[in-house]
């Protein structure tokens, strides 16, 4: 079971004058799902860079537990491996057969079977992103951030692509952080969402959604807790 | 067996040959046999009608016969041999000595201040400025043009690694710290791979540069190789030998960079050019 917990007070951070986070306060608990929103510029990716350990907070208290791994807004895959070298990264030390196993068993998950030997190079935006997830979810981390993950992708690949990560999490679960634009993306797989305001950032809405998953987009829950998040948001239909 | 099939097709790439695509490999070899047959077919034309003088350039005739003659007595392949042992042996320690340099330079901010200026310096003064120094200190022959291409070679080599480090994207480095990748792991498994793509291609500006500075090495600082035999045959006026001399160097400098070339086209290299 996951492990990973998260706990921070009053944190903030800038890049030299420019405040981008402030008094940020949260605290997520083990195998808890949390999705973040805001506007573009917000500050989301620098929470996710501090939440991972990639930068220190200039102010603040930040405590975490267990493991983390990223899925990188930008193409965060080694160029340089196949499918399953960057798939076998994910994975703690084991003997050779074992690993082999692992691997294919993980190809089979993201429905890469097949393209094992290929280069990222030679793979879709799409098809990317899954070899990233799955890298991140292969062994056993226990917080998994997700920076826009599905961003590049077609409404409906963003919607397969969903489920499959429901799927994963189901089999192997995990705390899960993740940053989107796609605000029904964060109500339809959160259990909770926060919204941050324009720079310098601050949390300046939280919603608790108690649906039971599996989860349909079309869902009243679902659906009611994307108008809560867009009214927050400052939407006006 | 799995090797054959992929030595097949590296040896039919060397040789500009595309199985799937015939008209490529005819048009690889037929445009450049037609540039050197129109240049070759002018050089006859001009000299045989006389506006070319054989007092400013030979007659194709003649260099065919200082060919012959060179290959006969054995001090062509002599000098070719000199000579491309100097470019080896000088090129190698200045890939092994410059790579892991350059690397470190771009990790390790103390080096790269240390080191960056006197580097630089280096790189702007052009190796020719050593010969005195090369020739007092090691004397006339093979040290002295072998250390003339490494002071020329290893800097270029260095920080064109170092600018290679500087330039891998800050990403790769995260991901190395999420997944465990630190210390010799981080320089094997993580920036050596992120460079080689931009490695290939600094090694082959160094084997050009090996060869412009091998060549003005022999002359002055030589007594046997290429380099040497066009100094030589400029002495004796015999301008056909100097052209078999240049000509030799050239052909051997296309072969060397192509060899290069193939490692573009290795599997963990390549997507630095498919991207
Ligand atoms: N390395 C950096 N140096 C200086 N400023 C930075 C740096 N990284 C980000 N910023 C600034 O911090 C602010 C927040 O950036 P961040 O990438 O966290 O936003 P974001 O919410 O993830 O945006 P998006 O939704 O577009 O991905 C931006 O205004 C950006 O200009
Ligand atoms: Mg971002």
């Amino acid at each position: 079971m996951s492990t990973g917990s998260i706990r921070i007070k009053g944190l903030s951070h800038s890049y030299g004058a420019t405040a981008v986070l402030k008094d940020i306060h949260l605290d997520v608990s083990p195998g808890e799902f949390v999705a973040i929103v805001g506007p573009s510029g917000s500050g989301k990716s620098t929470l996710l860079s501090l939440l991972s350990g990639y930068l220190k907070p200039t102010s603040g208290v930040l405590e975490r537990t267990g493991t983390t791994r990223t899925v990188h807004q930008a193409d965060g895959l080694y160029p340089w491996l196949t499918v399953e070298g960057n798939l076998a990264l994910g994975l703690p030390k084991l003997d050779a057969s074992a690993r082999q196993r692992a691997v294919t068993d993980m190809v089979g998950r993201i429905g890469l079977a097949g393209f094992e030997k290929a280069f990222p190079h030679a793979l879709s935006g799409g098809m990317r992103q899954r070899v990233e997830i799955g890298r991140a979810l292969c062994g056993g981390t226990d917080v998994l951030m997700l920076d826009e993950p599905f961003s590049a992708l077609d409404y409906l690949t963003r919607l397969k692509m969903r489920s499959e990560l429901c799927r994963l999490l189901e089999d192997q679960p995990r705390t899960v952080i993740l940053v989107t634009h796609d605000i029904e993306e964060a109500t339809q797989l959160a259990d909770r969402v926060l919204v941050l305001s324009e720079r310098p950032a601050s949390i300046v809405y939280e919603l608790k959604i108690d649906v039971p998953r599996p989860r349909d987009v079309t869902a009243p829950g679902v659906v009611d807790a994307t108008k809560a998040v867009l009214k927050a948001m400052g939407y006006k239909p | 067996m799995a090797q054959c099939p992929e030595l097949c097709r590296i040896v039919l790439h060397f040789l500009a040959l595309d199985t799937k695509n015939i008209r490529n490999s005819i048009n690889s070899w037929l445009y450049p046999s037609l540039t050197f047959g129109t240049l070759l077919l002018l050089w006859w034309l001009a000299s045989s009608r006389g506006y070319l003088s054989e007092q400013f350039f030979p007659t194709p005739g003649a260099f065919v016969t200082g060919f012959r003659e060179e290959v006969a007595s054995g001090s062509l392949l002599r000098d070719t041999l000199a000579s491309l042992s100097r470019v080896a042996a000088g090129y190698a320690l200045s890939v092994v000595v410059g790579v892991p340099l350059g690397m470190i330079l771009g990790t390790v901010l103390g080096a790269r201040l240390a080191l960056l200026p006197l580097l630089n310096f280096l790189r702007s003064l052009s190796p020719l400025a050593w010969i005195p120094f090369a020739i007092f200190w090691i004397g006339i022959g093979h040290g002295a043009v072998i250390f003339l291409i490494v002071i020329a070679a290893l800097p270029t080599i260095a920080l064109s690694t170092m600018a290679a480090v500087a330039g891998i994207p800050k990403v790769y480095f995260r991901v190395a710290q999420d997944y465990d990748l630190t210390g010799v792991h981080r320089l094997t498994r993580v920036i050596f791979p992120a460079i080689l793509p931009q490695l290939v291609t600094t090694l082959r500006v160094a084997m050009g540069l090996c060869w412009l500075v091998m060549v003005a090495g022999e002359m002055l600082a030589g007594n046997t190789g290429l380099g040497y035999l066009i100094h030589d045959a400029n002495n004796g006026l015999r301008l056909d030998l100097i052209v078999v001399g240049m000509v030799v160097i050239g052909l051997l400098g296309m072969l060397c960079d192509r060899l290069l070339m193939f490692l573009t086209r290795l599997p963990g290299i390549r997507w630095g050019y498919d991207r």
